[in-house]
């Protein structure tokens, strides 16, 4: 349903996506791992349709996001990292605007709205300017923002932060259920217990290259890890900070 | 414990003013060259006007440097009140809003040095515009006084107090205020406050005529006069101290006294300042943490325009509202609306004012001049409306570009909405004020319709070369709308602007010029060929104006990365 074909991003002579291809398929729930400044964010972006890539092409389904960027961005939701919000707007006037770019309106829309405000708990707060609203209650809304038009695909960068665990617990059997039903979810995330836990294949990003890609047991065969967690796998092929040094910074100051 | 230097508080702050500045110097000469030019013109303007003024009242006697001093007292006394708006204005965000406060606040520095350091920050945000506009009036006072090569530095040390002075009061009342009501409705209130003060202040200055000081004939006797040069001045206003400092030095009667109460009296307010600031600080800075507007009237847009805008397709309907909703929900941007209607007061009262209909041929003439001319000072009425609302329209997308980028939404849908949301208000205001005009003007129908077509066609190319500009040079960091205006794409879209009004003036005129000659010779007035010609000309470039800044615009919207 996702396709990357030798996708590069280029800032001046600064390569930040470096040839990467990979195939996520319907049903399937893709995690994207990587230390700061790896390039996920990047590719995200230009998998939403936000940048434009240096090479390469991005297929939703069949239909090049850049090429053909309206088809392609029907069938695509998308929630990034750091979300701005129209400060202006009800929340339930946001998810009403979101699906006008989307082209729906009527009845059926207004009921997809209730719906979800009622799923994450934000009903009492339709009415409210988004302004007034804390920072999961923002994140919430743009998770709702990225289902109100029924997406095929979401693409979706850190989804957990600033959820408190209720959301992010409702927010991890969305996802599943929508995975279930056929749906494809390609999400970046640091915590890798949530990687671990609800992602079919991950890939591991670093310098913008993909140095790792399969199934977290794959990937422990792969490196010859043994039964390690992702977490160590992460640091392994990521080369991770190296203990001493953390606990010299850390007490620093005695 | 240590306390940083109030240097080191500040640092962020001008380490990023020189950044900023190696940045611009790193884009080329083009943008420095053409804002100092643009600033030299105004500065020459501004001088020329007063020393024109100021020789005229020096060649009358006795009463010469009365009206010089009255006219100074003037100038100070409306300096010092936009200087108090503005700073209470400014102390908002540098004292309560700002991002860094977070960090200066939970870090270990004292009350003193944050309170010095915010109120140099908001000295300097709502000063500085003020004292360059000083410059060239202070000049023009020492050219013509021979104030001699000490002017400069004592009108410097004048002038800095004056500027203390204001802020330390504005930060006063804004501290006052938020410790009354929250931070954020306190911003919404001040800004109309300040802008229905402001708008009254260019309204009274207007509507009293203030010309009437520099033709004496025009009253009825010398008692008159003397009673209008007498009336606003007390002897407690720190820019009557000034006047007097200043012209006291011009006159050669220097007395230190005016000099050391404004240093005194500024002393003495910083640190009742600073006492205030310690006592209230803490508490209205945690109020300002809360507040937000929260209950919104949301159906009311659905059911009225909704209801009009229904025959659009969905996502241009709700773009188009969503705009809509965000300005009038945004007192910040709806408030500047009291400016404009002042804007449009004033001009009114000045077409009014004109001293025209004496004889029945040069009234003609004139007429015709004056409703023809007012087509290019309409268009720059137009043009700063323009630049204040449609030109930021695109850099106030920046931040949700991300959901637009990612969502279907055609980027001529965007453009399309942004523009039509921007040009058929501004269309309404160009065919009142035209109208208003010629009607007041008692202008004959050739020129009423020549009149209200051209504005047309001049707002639908204004509009766009608004939104094609803002593309161009967007500002998408920037959140506060009113700053877009002023940034080098504002100048850049006014410069080009100016250079299609003349244009189309030109082009026009020589078509205006064939009617005008046919009624000055009696003659009936046909419209040929020649004169056809120079409007298909006029309307040639008001099309190109509209279709090429559009269609560049959307190409630079397209390479748009975020």
């Amino acid at each position: 349903m996702i396709r990357l074909e030798n996708l590069s991003k280029l800032y001046g002579s600064f390569v930040a996506v470096d040839d990467i291809s990979l195939t996520v398929g319907r049903g399937e729930l893709y995690g994207f791992l990587g230390p700061n400044g790896a390039g996920k964010t990047t590719t995200l972006r230009i998998i939403a349709g936000i940048l434009r890539p240096s090479g390469g092409r991005v297929l939703i389904g069949e239909d090049d996001v850049h090429r053909n960027p309206l088809v392609a961005k029907q069938r695509l939701g998308f929630i990034p990292d750091r979300p701005f919000v129209y400060e202006k707007l009800t929340g339930a006037e946001f998810l009403r605007f979101v699906a006008g770019l989307y082209g729906q309106e009527g009845d059926g829309v207004e009921r997809r709205i209730a719906e979800l405000l009622e799923v994450f708990e934000l009903t009492s707060w339709r009415d409210e300017l988004v302004e007034a609203y804390s920072h999961g209650m923002r994140q919430k809304l743009i998770i709702s923002s990225a289902l109100v038009h029924r997406p095929a695909c979401i693409v979706v960068d850190e989804p957990m932060v600033g959820l408190d665990p209720k959301a992010a617990r409702l927010l991890k059997d969305i996802f599943r259920q929508f995975v279930a039903r056929g749906g494809t979810v390609l999400m970046s995330t640091h915590t890798l217990e949530v990687a671990e836990a609800m992602c079919d294949r991950v890939a591991i990003m670093q310098h913008g290259k993909i140095v790792a890609e399969g199934t977290v047991e794959a990937l422990r065969r792969q490196t010859a890890a043994g039964n390690v967690s992702l977490e160590e796998l992460f640091l392994r092929l990521t080369g991770g900070p190296r203990a001493r040094e953390l606990a010299e910074v850390l007490g620093g100051n005695e | 414990m240590n306390q940083p230097s109030l240097g080191h508080v500040l640092q962020p702050k001008w380490r990023t003013a020189l950044q900023r500045l190696r940045e611009e110097r790193a884009r080329g000469p083009g943008r420095p060259i053409a804002l100092a030019l643009v600033g030299a013109v105004f500065w020459l303007a501004a001088y020329g006007v007063l020393y024109r003024i100021l020789r005229y009242f020096r060649g009358v006697e006795e009463l010469g440097p009365l009206l010089a001093g009255k006219l100074l007292g003037l100038v100070l006394l409306s300096f010092v009140s936009i200087l108090v708006l503005s700073n209470v204005v400014t102390a908002l965000s540098s004292f309560f809003l700002a991002r860094d406060l977070d960090l200066l606040v939970s870090a270990p520095v004292d009350w003193l040095r944050l309170y010095l350091a915010k109120l140099g920050e908001t000295l300097l945000h709502s000063s500085w515009m003020v004292a360059l506009t000083a410059v060239p009036i202070l000049t023009a006072y020492g050219v013509i006084y021979h104030g001699g090569w000490l002017f400069g530095p004592y009108a410097v040390l004048t002038v800095f107090p004056l500027l203390v002075l204001p802020a330390v009061l504005g930060t006063a009342i804004t501290l006052v205020l938020v410790n009354i009501f929250p931070a954020r409705r306190t911003r919404d209130l001040l800004s109309i406050i300040a802008l229905g003060a402001a708008g009254g202040v260019v309204l009274l200055l207007r509507l009293v005529r203030p010309e009437r000081l520099a033709r004496p004939e025009g009253f009825r006797n010398l008692l008159d006069f003397i009673t209008v040069l007498r009336t606003p001045t007390s002897p407690y206003l720190p820019s009557e101290w000034a006047t007097q400092a200043i012209m006291g030095h011009l006159t050669g009667s220097l007395d230190p006294l005016p000099l050391a109460l404004l240093w005194t009296t500024a002393a003495a307010f910083v640190t009742l300042g600073a006492l205030l600031h310690r006592e209230l600080f803490a508490t209205g800075y945690t109020k300002a943490q809360e507040g937000a507007e929260r209950f919104v009237r949301g159906e009311f847009w659905r059911r009225t325009l909704g209801l009009v805008l229904r025959p659009l397709p969905v996502a241009k309907r709700e773009f188009v509202l969503k705009d809509i909703k965000l300005f009038f929900r945004d007192t910040t941007q709806w408030s500047q609306l009291i400016l404009l209607a002042v804007l449009v007061v004033v001009y009114l009262f000045n077409i009014k004012a004109l001293p025209l209909h004496r004889g029945e041929d040069v009234g003609f003439f004139y007429v015709t001049l004056v409703s023809f001319l007012n087509l290019g000072l309409a268009g720059f009425v137009l043009a700063s409306i323009a630049a204040r609302f449609i030109f930021p329209a695109v850099s106030l997308e920046g931040r949700h570009m991300w959901l637009l980028r990612s969502s279907p939404l055609d980027l001529r849908s965007l453009l399309w909405s942004k523009y039509w949301v921007g040009t058929l208000p501004l269309l309404v205001l160009a065919l009142v004020l035209t109208t208003a005009t010629n009607v007041l003007l008692e202008v004959r129908p050739f020129m009423m319709i020549v009149g209200l077509v051209t504005i047309c066609a001049l707002t639908l190319a204004i509009a766009a070369l608004a939104l094609g500009f803002g593309a161009l040079y967007p500002q998408f960091e920037t959140e506060n709308a009113a700053q877009i205006p002023t940034s080098f794409g504002g100048l850049v879209f006014m410069m080009a602007t100016i250079t299609l009004l003349g244009a189309v003036i030109v082009a026009l005129w020589q078509a205006v010029y064939q009617y005008v000659r046919a009624v000055y010779d009696r003659r009936v007035v046909v419209v040929g060929p020649d004169m056809i010609f120079w409007f298909v000309v006029a309307a040639a470039i008001c099309a190109a104006a509209t279709v090429l800044p559009l269609w560049v615009g959307l190409r630079r919207m397209e390479r748009f990365e975020f």
